[in-house]
């Protein structure tokens, strides 16, 4: 691990001037993925700036309905407030399938969603990566893609060599449900405050893989916002990994019925959590049937490009995804437990 | 036969003696050795799979404050000997394998001893490499013998005509992943060379042997015994890993060398472990099954294809225990290795049975099923009289009854028929044979001293986790007809008289045989009141012998499955353990023994799979977080049973061993409840849900 | 359920001893080869001041600054458990947290939790000998008082069906949340039984 200088400002003011004011500086929450990538050698800093004391720790209800989310909130008292175990279901259940207790108890609400993919190769320093070191290539195609994407690569076999490939996905079970209940991200940068709507936080790796977010350097997530579902609205989440616990998703699926409205995302299948939005689309308007929900995924999963690899590749993510969508949104529509 | 003791402190369930250190976490693993003013040690790993370092540029390294030294094939001492090139660490600028060692830090702290590693700057003329094992290979070569010293071939009879006329064949090709045993205590030796002390050399070592440990380090280095003194009084796991020296042994004594007076730490990391430790081979097995139309065999064949390294072989005796488990007039088994660029394999628990016990546990299924036969009674039809193998009687086999009992515990008879479907699983039970040989070390010698009114044994026995502490009282007690509390036994260090390595779940029953010749040498020779300070020693030769029988513990495996009809997803809900493994020493550290087992079976069944990444020549995974493990949520209502078993041949204590038979039969059980449950027959594992997924409602 | 207000306001621009003499004053002084901090801790009921490089993680601080080796390394990257140390009284894993970054911190380690005797999860890991090797024990006891505690406190699990209901201390909600601990051992039929005992639950 390279030397790396601490600093814990005083406010997120701050916080944001110190780090906006040196490349090579970043944020640290509540350090599960940081200071495992410090010590992989992918992370290189020259400064460090602890905002984990810094941000709110609380959970305020707003005046919409909705929930303020503090960044400095952990994952696991979020998954335990009483008001996102009754309303929003689905984001207890992401972030209780993630991780174990003892991660959750220090994973902040903050971090969670910026935490970089599992790839073997991003966490191998000693193998090309375009995500980690730009330029130098993708070890990823042709190789070990289980946990790979097959949305959001482009339609033309990528080119292992070419510097804009990257097939990583993102890991985080929490920002799929963000995605799907279309949450606010409240951001503090060196021009100011902002918002992002959630599920335009992610990016697709484009020309430049090794940025994960929209996020500019200095900037802070301060607080999620969470609005409120529809009355009556159902929501679960869906994971299905290679054990039963403590292990990153194959595919997961976030779902809400509201009314007449499905609302789905994906985890596991691309470069950012997927709001599957032309599905979606397809399902408005008609009663989500297995036979629909079926079709409306065949749709979205058109442009798919699955991944062959040593060990199978990712393939059976296309039918995997599929069968749990629709399971989930059965269960949802049947009254079943998802 | 041998006079078995008189069980009384054998059999009783005693609670762990090291058990209050370990549940406070202050029971002292290697590298927490409490010694002054450690240095750090941290390898610096080949970054192309075949070639040569044609430059190595330490200045940024040495440049940073509190590095010590840093260790180059230029720089490193010449070793001694370097006949094992696993142990011929820094001796050539050749790469055998990625993430060999190229260099060694030592510094004053662990961060900047990595800092510094990850400083070096080694220039490499790369080779092409060759790490593919298929086996349409054209280099394919039968070693001169396989692991533990067995045959490389058997043939006997003609299968090939039997496979031609029998009722029922199966002919199909299995295969097991690489494994990696991942103890959850990374390997790691603490070092301390002091020139002017009577034992120069002193390895705090994580072992299942200190001796062969110290044997390992006198060879590469040219030191005499009495020069080198290993002490390992807890092993955080092996399971095979840690029973051969491995080459972080030799670095942390070049380490220490270089800085004389100065105790040295090296651990590896994790991620290390998966290159620098050895594995478990991967093995492609292709099986041939004859029966007529009751279910005999007619034939039995296993040709085993598997990879050992280029700079060090270790052939897995995967075809073993197919010469001897079922009756057949015909019969063949073969081993052939490919020789590639990769790390070394090694010993991976029950090397041989554990692999080639599932392809033939399968093929068992699948004949059943072609026959219509119940796989349990299939196996009973197959019992041999014999040892097929040897032609000698059994010491003891209760295999069938092993088969009886645990179908009765798991309710076997009312199994639900097959494809069944309890609301979103699909739920199949399945059955498969354990079996591991009854072994005995040639050396081992233990002392026992009447000592402050009680009784001290010295071996340098190692207990990781299987209970040594504990059993090795049990049997001193009896064997000297007191009580276990009135035996100390002092075990770990080289201190101690010679002991075998922990391996081949021999321990017990040598180590144990030594205890008893040394107690009946103690009251030959001071009868039943000793003064203090009455010593004697036994020595496991001087131990009776039976060479007329053939000595197997044999087991049956019950498991249910459940798949998720939506998703694939597999679970193991019930998982039943039943053994014929002699006499159990202590219920207690047994039982965790069996069920430890069974659970790593479980683990091999559905998770461990080091994917080979062949265009760069490593594993793909090299982590917990890919190399999955079983969790405490993949584990449910696991029970592990035992036969009162009374052998009179295997040794005084009518043990077996019970560290193996745990994990051999385990996979196949619950691929062939998989098949039960969905129809899809997996023959490769790990059976995971993307191969299920086409069967599915 | 426990809500935590911001951590007061720290009163300094940061809590760093700096290595390197008349570089005081901030962090942007400090030299990117030179960086340490001086930080306390409380381990297991005793207050200690120490100077850890600041690439230090709580887990080396214990065992390699500190001489408490009862939190194991066991893979050092958050993926085994046995690393496990109540954190401000929660279960965390002591190798993802930099020591820098909780100065002040209260930890205790299993030692600890047997100060006064043993902890009844460790009479009880005894009991049901729920260990073979003990490597991840530790870690282990750590992680099922956390969830005694987090259970206590009505927090549900991946396997709570109904999540607006208090857990049980169920089988499959100990399998659950234990499966932050590997053991390779394979004694997880063991310690679920016995995290259950040390909760009052007959199993």
């Amino acid at each position: 691990m390279k030397p790396f200088a601490f600093a814990r400002p005083g406010d997120v003011a701050e916080a944001v001037r110190t780090v906006a004011a040196e490349p090579a500086a970043v944020f640290l929450g509540g350090g599960t993925n940081l200071v495992d990538l410090l010590k992989l050698g992918v992370a290189r800093p020259d400064r460090v700036v602890d905002v984990r004391r810094l941000t709110s720790r609380e959970i305020t209800d707003t005046d919409d309905g909705g929930l303020r989310i503090g960044a400095a909130v952990t994952n696991s008292e979020l998954a335990a407030d009483p008001r996102v175990r009754e309303r929003w279901p689905v984001l207890a259940q992401a972030l209780l399938a993630g991780a174990t207790g003892q991660l959750r108890n220090l994973a902040t609400v903050g971090g969670n969603p910026l935490q970089r993919t599992r790839c073997v190769y991003f966490t191998d320093v000693s193998t090309p990566c375009n995500k980690r070191e730009p330029g130098s290539g993708c070890s990823a195609v042709g190789g070990y893609t289980r946990y790979h994407a097959v949305l959001g690569v482009p339609a033309a076999l990528p080119d292992a060599s070419a510097p804009e490939t990257c097939i990583a996905t993102h890991p985080s079970d929490m920002a799929v449900a963000l995605a799907v209940l279309d949450a606010r991200v409240q951001v503090l940068g060196p021009g100011g405050a902002r918002t992002i709507p959630f599920a335009e936080l992610h990016r697709l790796p484009g020309d430049d893989p090794s940025r994960d977010t929209v996020l500019e350097h200095g900037e802070l997530v301060t607080a999620i916002d969470l609005p409120p579902l529809p009355a009556g609205a159902r929501s679960a989440y869906r994971k299905v990994r290679d054990r039963a616990s403590y292990a990153f998703a194959l595919v997961s699926v976030a779902a809400v019925v509201a009314g007449g409205e499905v609302r789905l995302a994906l985890g596991g299948v691309a470069h950012r959590p997927w709001r599957a939005t032309r599905a979606e689309e397809v399902l408005r308007g008609g009663p989500p049937t297995a036979d629909a929900v079926r079709g409306a995924m065949a749709a979205e999963l058109a442009a798919a490009q699955p991944q062959p690899g040593i060990d199978g590749g990712n393939g059976f993510k296309i039918p995997l995804v599929t069968r749990t969508v629709v399971a989930t949104v059965r269960d949802l529509t049947s009254g079943v437990p998802a | 036969m041998t006079e078995l003791l008189e069980p009384r402190a054998i059999g009783r369930d005693m609670v762990r003696r090291d058990g209050e250190a370990k549940v406070r976490g202050t029971a002292t693993y290697a590298i927490e050795t409490p010694v002054e003013d450690p240095a750090y040690a941290h390898p610096v790993q080949a970054t192309v799979a075949r070639g040569r370092v044609t430059a190595v540029d330490t200045s940024a390294a040495e440049a940073l404050d509190g590095v010590l030294v840093v260790l180059t094939p230029s720089t490193a001492e010449r070793l001694a000997s370097v006949e094992d090139r696993e142990y011929a660490v820094l001796q050539s600028d050749e790469v055998d394998f990625r993430g060999q060692v190229v260099a060694l830090v030592v510094a004053e702290t662990s961060e900047v001893a990595r800092q510094a590693a990850d400083a070096v700057r080694i220039t490499y003329a790369e080779q092409p490499h060759d790490s593919t094992l298929a086996v349409d290979r054209d280099d394919l070569y039968a070693p001169e013998q396989v692991n533990a010293g067995h045959e490389t071939d058997t043939a006997q009879g003609d299968v090939a005509a039997a496979m031609a006329t029998a009722h029922a064949t199966v002919e199909q090709t299995y295969t097991t992943a690489m494994y990696h045993n991942n103890p959850l205590e990374p390997h790691a030796t603490t070092a301390l060379w002091d020139p002017a002390a009577d034992v120069p050399l002193t390895l705090w070592d994580s072992t299942q042997g200190v001796h062969p440990s110290r044997s390992a380090v006198c060879g590469v280095f040219g030191l005499e015994e009495e020069q080198v003194r290993v002490v390992c009084p807890f092993v955080g796991g092996g399971f095979g890993s840690k029973g051969n020296a491995h080459a972080h042994v030799m670095l942390a004594t070049m380490a220490a060398r270089a800085v004389p007076g100065r105790p040295v730490k090296l651990g590896l990391t994790r991620q290390q472990m998966f290159t620098l430790v050895g594995y478990r081979t991967p093995t492609i097995q292709k099986l041939q099954v004859a029966a007529d139309r009751t279910g005999r065999l007619q034939a039995i064949a296993i040709d085993v294809v598997e990879q050992t390294s280029r700079i060090k072989e270790y052939a897995e005796q995967t075809g073993v225990p197919t010469r001897m488990m079922y009756a057949s007039p015909n019969r063949r088994t073969t081993h052939r290795l490919a020789a590639l660029d990769v790390p070394v394999p090694s010993w991976m628990r029950a090397p041989g049975e554990c692999p080639g016990m599932f392809g033939p546990e399968v093929a068992l299924d699948e004949l059943a099923d072609t026959l219509g036969i119940d796989p349990v009674e299939l196996r009973i039809r197959n019992e041999p009289g014999v040892d097929p193998e040897t032609g000698k009687p059994w010491s003891s086999r209760n295999l069938v009854q092993c088969l009886r009992e645990g179908a009765r515990r798991f309710g076997w008879a009312d199994r639900p028929p097959p494809l069944h479907r309890e609301g979103a699983w699909l739920v199949g039970t399945g059955v498969a044979s354990s079996v591991y040989p009854t072994m005995r070390q040639a050396t081992s010698t233990a002392v026992i001293r009447y000592e402050d009114g009680r009784y001290v044994a010295e071996i340098g026995a190692a207990d990781l986790g299987t209970g040594a502490w504990t059993v090795l009282p049990q049997i001193a007690a009896d064997a000297l007809g007191v009580d276990a509390e009135d035996v100390e036994v002092r075990i770990g260090d080289t201190r101690y008289p010679v002991a075998s390595v922990a391996g081949g779940s021999s321990g017990t029953n040598t180590w144990g045989s030594a205890l008893v010749v040394a107690a009946r040498e103690f009251r030959t020779k001071f009868g039943h009141a000793p003064a203090d300070g009455d010593e004697a020693s036994g020595d496991v030769d001087q131990a009776s012998t039976d060479e007329d029988h053939s000595a197997y513990a044999f087991g049956a495996q019950f498991a249910e499955v459940r798949v998720h009809a939506d998703t694939g997803e597999i679970r193991v809900p019930r998982l039943y353990g039943v053994f014929g493994a002699g006499r159990i020493i202590n219920p207690r550290t047994a039982r965790s023994q069996f069920l430890g087992g069974m659970t790593m079976g479980l683990s091999m069944a559905l998770h461990e799979n080091s994917v080979w990444d062949d265009r760069i020549g490593q594993v793909a995974k090299h982590d917990l977080a890919e190399y999955h493990v079983s969790v405490n949520a993949d584990v449910g209502d696991m029970q592990a049973h035992w036969l009162d078993e009374h052998d009179p041949y295997v040794n005084a204590m009518g043990s077996k061993g019970v560290g193996e038979i745990g994990i051999v039969g385990t996979a196949a059980a619950v691929v062939n409840a998989v098949h039960r449950a969905t129809g899809v027959r997996v023959r490769d594992l790990p059976v995971t849900l993307d191969r299920l997924l086409p069967a599915l409602p | 359920m426990r809500r935590t207000g911001p951590a007061p306001a720290v009163g300094r621009m940061c809590a760093i001893w700096f290595a390197t003499p008349g570089r005081g004053g901030t962090c942007g002084a400090m030299a990117p080869d030179g960086v340490h901090a001086e930080i306390s801790l409380t381990v297991d009921g005793e207050d200690h001041r120490l100077t850890v490089d600041t690439r230090t993680t709580l887990l080396d601080a214990l065992r390699e600054r500190l001489g408490n080796a009862s939190p194991k390394k066991g893979c050092d990257h958050g993926q085994c458990g046995a690393c496990t140390v109540l954190l401000d009284g929660d279960r965390a894993l002591s190798c993802l947290a930099l020591a820098v970054a909780h100065d002040g911190a209260e930890v205790t380690t299993a030692d600890g939790l047997a100060a006064g005797g043993l902890h009844p999860v460790q009479q009880a890991f005894l009991d049901r000998d729920a260990f073979q090797c003990g490597y991840c024990t530790p870690g282990q006891v750590c992680s099922a008082v956390g969830l005694l505690e987090e259970v206590r406190r009505g927090w549900p699990s991946h396997v709570t069906e109904d999540l607006t209901a208090r857990p049980e201390l169920t089988h499959d909600e100990v399998a659950e949340r234990m499966s932050g601990n590997l053991c390779r051992c394979g004694a997880y039929a063991h310690i679920v039984p016995a995290v259950q005992q040390a909760g009052g639950v007959q199993a």
